[in-house]
Order: C-alpha cells, then structure tokens, then sequence
C-alpha cells in the first residue's frame, strides 16, 4: 500500500538524474587519463570532475536511493501511510538544494578536493555546507524511519517487525552514527578553516574522524541492496525466503561490526598507533561474516525456488531458474560482483598486503566493483520491480532490461579488472596525467586502455537504464496491485525481543565505536602540536 | 515480543552477544597491543606498558642526548603558501632604498649579467628565506654571507616586498623554440625526480621554489652541484639534495640552459 508515490518516486528520480550526470564525468575521466587521449587539457578540470563525480556517487545517490526505497518500504511493509510526510519532504529539499550548493563551488573550481575532502586541502566553505546540508537532510530521514517503527509497535506490540522495516531501520541507524564522524570533522575542523576562522588543521585527527563515516558508509549503500537480496529476489523469482532470522542476525551484525574499522583505510597513516590499527583489521574481518550468510541464505531462497520449479540435481537447479527475470539476473551478477569485490577487500584489510596497494588504482578498481557493479546494479534491479508500483504504468521493456544489466556486469568487469591489476604494478590513484610513454610506466597503457572502454559500456548501460524508466513513464496505466515483499519458509509468529528492535545492539555499535576510536581521537585531540597549515584550494597564490 | 528483558542476563541474546562481541574485542587488544609490539625485536620495549604504550601511539618524548644533530646550521624558515602573498607599499619602497645595497651584484632594477641571481619578480617568499638562511649561516656564501649577516627581519621582509614588486626583465638569452627537457616536464620517476616545473613554476608553484625563468645558466649549474656536493644545505626536507644527486651531469646542463632561455 503506497501512498506517497510521489515522494519515493522524486527521491529515485532525483537519484538517477545525479547518477546519470555523474556516470559522464566517470566515463569522461576513463578516457581522458587513459592513453586513448593525447595529453591536451588542463588537469584542474579532472580533479573538479572527479570531486563532483564523487561527491554525486557517493553522497547523493545512494542516500537518495535508501530515502526512497526506505520509505517505500514503510508504507509497504507495514501497510499504513508514512508518517511526517512533510518532514519527508523536507529532508528531500534539503537533500536536492544541499547538492546544488555543493556543485556550485566545485563546478567553479573552488573545492577539487575530492570527495573525501583530504585535508589539510581546504575548498571553498559552501561545499562542505552543502555537503552537511545532504547530511542533514538524510538524518532526517533517520528520524522518521525510527518514528515509524516505534508508532508501530505500539500499536502491534504482539507482531514481529516485517523484515524489510527491521532491516531499512538498521541501515537508517548505520547511517545516523556513520555520519557523525564526517560531520564532526566538517564542524570542528574543516569549516572553521574554511571559513577563515583559524589557518592551521589537525589533518591526522580529521583524516580519523573521516575514516570513522569512510567504511560503514559503503555499509549503507550496501543495505538496499541487501534488502533486496532477502525482500525481493525471493519475491520475483517465485520462490521463499530461507530463513528470516539469519537475515536479521545478518542485519544486526552490520549495525554491530560495520562501523568501528575504518581505521583500514589509515594503514600508512602515522597518527594512529598500530595496535588500534590490528584491532579495527579483525573487526573488518568480522565484517564478512554477514556477507557470506547472506549469500548462503540467498542461494538456499534460489534452490528453493528452483526446485519448486522442478529443477532437479545437486547443480541442475541452476538451469531451471528463471533467468529471464530481470531480478533473478541483477541479483546473479551483483553476487558475482561482490565474490571478486569481497576477495579485494580481505586484501585491503590485511595491514601486510595492503602496503602493496595502498592508494593504487586497485582500490579504486576494488570499491568500483563493490559499490559500482554489487551494490548498484541492485538498485536497477529495485527500480525495475518497484516502479510500476509507483507510476501505476508496467515495465514490459524486458529485453532491453536484460541487455542493460548484462551491459552494466559486462562494462564493470572490463572496468575493474584492468584497474585492479595496474594497481599491483604500482599506478597511483587520484592522478590526471600519466606519461605512458615513459618506459617504467608504458606496459600499464593497454590495461588502461582496455578500462576505459569498459567506462563507455557503462555509460551506455546507464542510458539504457534511464530509457526504461522514461518508457515505463509513459506506458499505459495498468495497476500493478499491493506491493509485497518475500515470505520466508517459516513464518516467524514470536521472534526473540533481541531479534525484534536495537537497543542492545545499538549499545553495542556505540561500545565497540568507544573502545576502537575512543583512545585514538582522544590521543590527537589532546596533543598540541599537530596541526599543519591549510591549503586552499583554487586560491590564489 | 515485549514480555521478555533485553538487557538482563536471562535473556541469552544479551550474554552471548555481549560476551562475544567483548571477548573479540579483548582478544583483539590483547594481540594488538601487547603480543604484536612484543614479537618485534626491532621496538626494544621495556615492558608490557611500554608495548601497550607504543602500539597505541603514544607520542615518544626522545631525549635530547640520542637525537643526532646536524654539524650544521639548518634553515629555521617555515614556508606556507600564503606567506607574504600580500606585500604593502610602505615596504615596497623601505626596499627600494635598501635595495641599493644590492645592486652591485644583482642590478639596479634587480637583473644582471653577473651570473649572480635575478632577483626582479622573484616570489617575496624566496627572497625572504635566502636572506634569512644567510644570516644564521643555513646557506653560506663568501659574498653574500657578510651581507646578511646583521640584516633586520624587516629589512628582509622590505627587501622581499621589493624585489617581487619589480617585473620580470626578458632574459638576453632568450629562446622560446628551445624544447623543455624532460626532466623539466615530467621528470625521473625510476630515480624519484619529480618534474622540475611541477616546483619550479612551468607546471605549478610550491612555497619557497624559486621562480627559475631568466636566470643565469652559470648560477643554476652551480646551485644544482652545490647541492649534490652537500655544500649548500638549506632545502628543508634535502628535496633539492635528493633532487641533485640523482641527476646527471647532463640533465644540469641541459635544465641550466633551458631556464636561462625563458621568460
């Protein structure tokens, strides 16, 4: 039962516009560093399209594509109008005018800092008002998706929370404490320098605080899609889910471990000890277990629904499953996706291995593929099955569905692999130019060539993309009836209390947060002697 | 769903996820901050604290005995990239009246063929940090060094104010055909050179680089080889030191004729 059709279908509309524009500056920035282009423009304008693509992919689109989807789900799941419609749609405003404010500034050349914002780098204060504005906008958001939940319960405190709210109010939770560490780093120490208040920054402490929202926020991209592996995959391809409790402790264990190990991305940082920084390896090691329950469960929900379908043999079920369901292909590519892209990750994660590709383009290759390839390509995929639910049209272009994921799996593969591997033989990332005719460097050029071919596949996928969704805009009106969710085998009539909210695991979230980043923060803030001065981006010198 | 306590320990989700989660945590503390930082005999630790202390990054106060200092004068300047971006009048023409001193060697109008430095449009940055590494003896010169050597800080400052505020004059040897070496745009990886305009101002400007165009190829040679002998040591960090002793003594030449043919 969705009856703010228009509020989710502006926040996806608005989340595909941002992604399409930001996929041209991708595809633009594969080829212009690649040897397919002679070395002919300014390299500024490759750090302003690589802010810009960053900050659209990486804050933009995915939390408007959670917003959605997360109020879609509320509706849905618990079958009762979303409450606080206008606060909603403040959080959108905000969500939309926060972007425009923060492209302004970088479209100008006042803020290449990359979307990460590496300080002591300073751009111009809008940016990161903007940044904040997005922030803000998505915490609301937060706000709503806990109110829901709580009017909820009060009124079914017999029922078990519907898996697909208990998991969209455990990405929307991740998402809320995630935030505060980039949040903290923009208020007390970015914007004051920004804003001309004081010229010197703790750049190790900020880089902390960043790191603190830089890994579980890839954990919040990644709930949609999740929630789509366990909510909807079983759903379309006609089957059940396996089992609804292994998808809530899989939930749980992402609110719990996600957040407290960002300090892997600070290996060949000198600010944090290197105990802390073992400590916070074993907990992203922890991290893949919810993944690998998660593809056990959802193979079981495919050999449930195979075999239902008659598909017989300990491999043969493979065949018989509807392959020319779009749902069933998107969520067979984005495991495959996240196979190689996991197997990336436990290298990343090894304070050994990773000094070999620390900062080399086989990080951007590795969470390219996670977030690009996995993640994404489940967001087609909840677009596809969502919209005609929202537009009260169908989606029958199926053929062209199929070909633009296959196009996008295809075009990502070709992207990243490549990528991966220039990263083992030592190509920096975050580079405009490389001289491929230098000798030491000149065996990278094919690789890279070969990469930004697979950018352009990309780029066409996505306009593929976007031509279903318009086409779907203009079918026919043909009602698609109540939006449903998967069943699991056994339907849960009482479920643990542990089981049915957060309050112990977000006591543990917390905890675990204290005792990993509690002492390095402190250590940092305590020291005098840290700050470095500021360099301001696209000042004059 | 409500009957049941969730933070009590009869409820077994509370004591076993609790007691995981804290005994991984313990585990994990106990390898990285204690076991780890042991097993390396490099560290030398007395101690478990000491290891404890160490792998959490506790500063180190080293003691002043076992530092190895210089057996020479370092520079004490610290460069940032505003630093004197914004010169005022009154000191543009303090330098002027001071800068009469100087001409003998670097011109009136801060240009000569003396092979000495131009100084005409020099960053006020430079021309603050040579003065000053003159003075304390960072950077010794058997001409220059005695100059200095009783300078005021606001007398540099004026001086720098100066020099910047004259234009660049168009070097006598100018030739805008002659091709930028490589070294010059994309420098030597595979020997850790960086670019020299990527400092130096073709490519981009860092604090503290000289603006190299016009000058004297004589000057530059003996600059890049006074470096590599380590009889100049006033680059901070020993960048231009590193710089010069992976060089070849064509790559000197060759960059020492390029610059002296620029604007």
């Amino acid at each position: 039962m969705l009856t703010n059709k228009r509020l989710i279908l502006a926040h996806f509309w608005l989340a595909f516009a941002v992604f399409g524009l930001a996929l041209v500056l991708g595809a633009w920035q594969m080829f212009v560093r690649s040897p397919l282009n002679i070395w002919h423009f300014n390299p500024e304008f490759y750090y302003r399209a690589v802010t810009a693509h960053g900050s659209a992919m990486g804050y933009v689109f995915p939390t408007l594509v959670a917003m959605g989807f997360g109020y879609a789900i509320t509706e849905a799941a618990l079958e009762k109008p979303l409450v606080g419609r206008r606060w909603a749609w403040a959080g959108f405003l905000l969500v939309a005018v926060g972007a425009v404010v923060a492209m302004v500034p970088v479209s100008l050349g006042l803020a290449s800092v990359l979307y990460t914002f590496y300080p002591p780098m300073i751009a111009n204060p809008f940016y990161y008002i903007g940044v904040v504005m997005v922030v803000v906008g998505s915490w609301i958001w937060v706000a709503l998706m806990s109110i829901n939940l709580a009017i909820w319960k009060r009124e079914n405190p017999d029922k078990p929370v519907p898996l697909a709210m208990f998991a969209n109010v455990a990405g929307s939770y991740l998402w809320g404490w995630t935030a505060v560490g980039a949040a903290l780093e923009i208020l007390f120490q970015i914007l004051p320098v920004a804003l001309g208040l004081t010229s010197t920054i703790d750049a190790g402490l900020a880089r902390v605080l960043f790191s603190w929202t830089l890994h579980a926020i890839v954990y919040f991209w990644l709930m949609p899609t999740y929630i789509a592996y366990y909510t909807i995959f079983p759903r379309a391809i006609g089957g059940r889910l396996y089992s609804d409790a292994m998808a809530r402790i899989s939930f749980i264990l992402f609110v719990v471990v996600a957040m407290p190990i960002g300090v892997h991305h600070l290996f060949a940082d000198p600010q944090v000890g290197a105990g802390f920084k073992f400590m916070q390896s074993v907990f992203t090691g922890l991290v893949a277990l919810p993944t690998l329950l998660t593809v056990f469960t959802i193979c079981a929900s495919a050999e449930i629904a195979s075999r239902l379908r008659g598909g017989t043999g300990a491999f043969g079920w493979v065949r018989a499953l509807p392959w020319q369901n779009p749902i069933m292909l998107a969520t067979a590519l984005s495991l495959v996706m996240l196979g190689f892209g996991g197997a990336g990750g436990l290298i990343n994660m090894s304070y050994q291995l990773d000094t070999s590709i620390h900062n080399t383009q086989w990080i951007t290759g590795h969470f390219h593929l996670i977030f690009g390839g996995a993640i994404v390509i489940m967001y087609f995929a909840i677009a596809y099955d969502l919209w005609p639910h929202l537009t009260g049209r169908a989606l029958e272009s199926f053929g062209l569905m199929r070909t633009q994921l296959w196009l996008w799996f295809i075009g990502m593969i070709i992207t990243t692999f490549p990528w991966h591997y220039v990263g083992i033989l030592g190509m920096p990332r975050r580079m405009a130019f490389y001289d491929y005719a230098d000798p030491a460097i000149s065996p990278q050029a094919f690789s890279v060539s070969i990469s930004a071919v697979g950018g352009l596949i990309l780029l066409s996928s996505g306009i593929l993309f976007l031509i279903v969704l318009i086409r779907g805009q203009m079918a026919p009106r043909d009602e698609a009836g109540a939006y449903r969710f998967s069943v699991p085998i056994h339907v849960p009539a009482r479920i643990p209390v542990a089981l049915n909210g957060f309050g112990l695991w977000l006591a543990l979230m917390i905890g675990l947060t204290v005792v990993n980043y509690g002492y390095p923060i402190a250590q940092l803030m305590a020291l005098k002697e840290t700050s470095v001065p500021a360099v301001y981006v696209g000042a004059s010198r | 769903m409500s009957e049941q306590p969730l933070f009590s320990f009869r409820n077994p989700w509370f004591g076993a996820s609790v007691g995981v989660t804290a005994a991984i945590a313990v585990l994990a503390a106990l390898a990285g901050l204690i076991w780890l930082p042991l097993a390396q005999p490099d560290l030398k630790l007395n101690g478990i604290w000491d290891a404890i202390c160490s792998a959490a990054g506790v500063p180190r106060a080293s003691s002043q005995a076992a530092s190895v200092q210089p057996d020479f004068k370092t520079s004490n300047v610290v460069m940032t990239s505003e630093m004197l971006t914004r010169p005022d009048q009154v000191s543009i023409g303090r330098g002027a009246t001071l800068a009469q001193r100087c001409a003998i060697c670097h011109g009136p109008q801060g240009v000569s063929d003396a092979n000495s430095p131009n100084l005409a449009g020099q960053f006020a940055a430079v021309t603050y940090k040579e003065l000053n590494d003159f003075k304390t003896g960072a950077r010794v010169n058997t001409v220059m060094s005695p100059f200095a050597a009783n300078i005021s800080n606001q007398d540099m400052l004026d001086l720098a104010a100066f020099y910047s505020y004259l234009p660049r004059v168009p070097s006598g040897h100018l030739n805008g055909s002659l091709v930028a070496p490589l070294i010059v745009t994309t420098g030597a990886p595979m020997r850790n050179i960086p670019p020299c305009g990527s400092c130096h101002g073709d490519i981009d400007n860092k604090a503290g680089s000289p603006w190299l165009g016009g000058q004297s190829a004589v000057y530059i040679k003996a600059q890049l080889q006074a470096f590599e002998s380590g009889a100049r040591r006033n680059d901070i960090s020993q960048q231009m030191r590193n710089i010069a002793r992976q060089m070849t003594a064509e790559e000197i030449d060759e960059v020492a004729r390029y610059y002296e043919a620029q604007p």
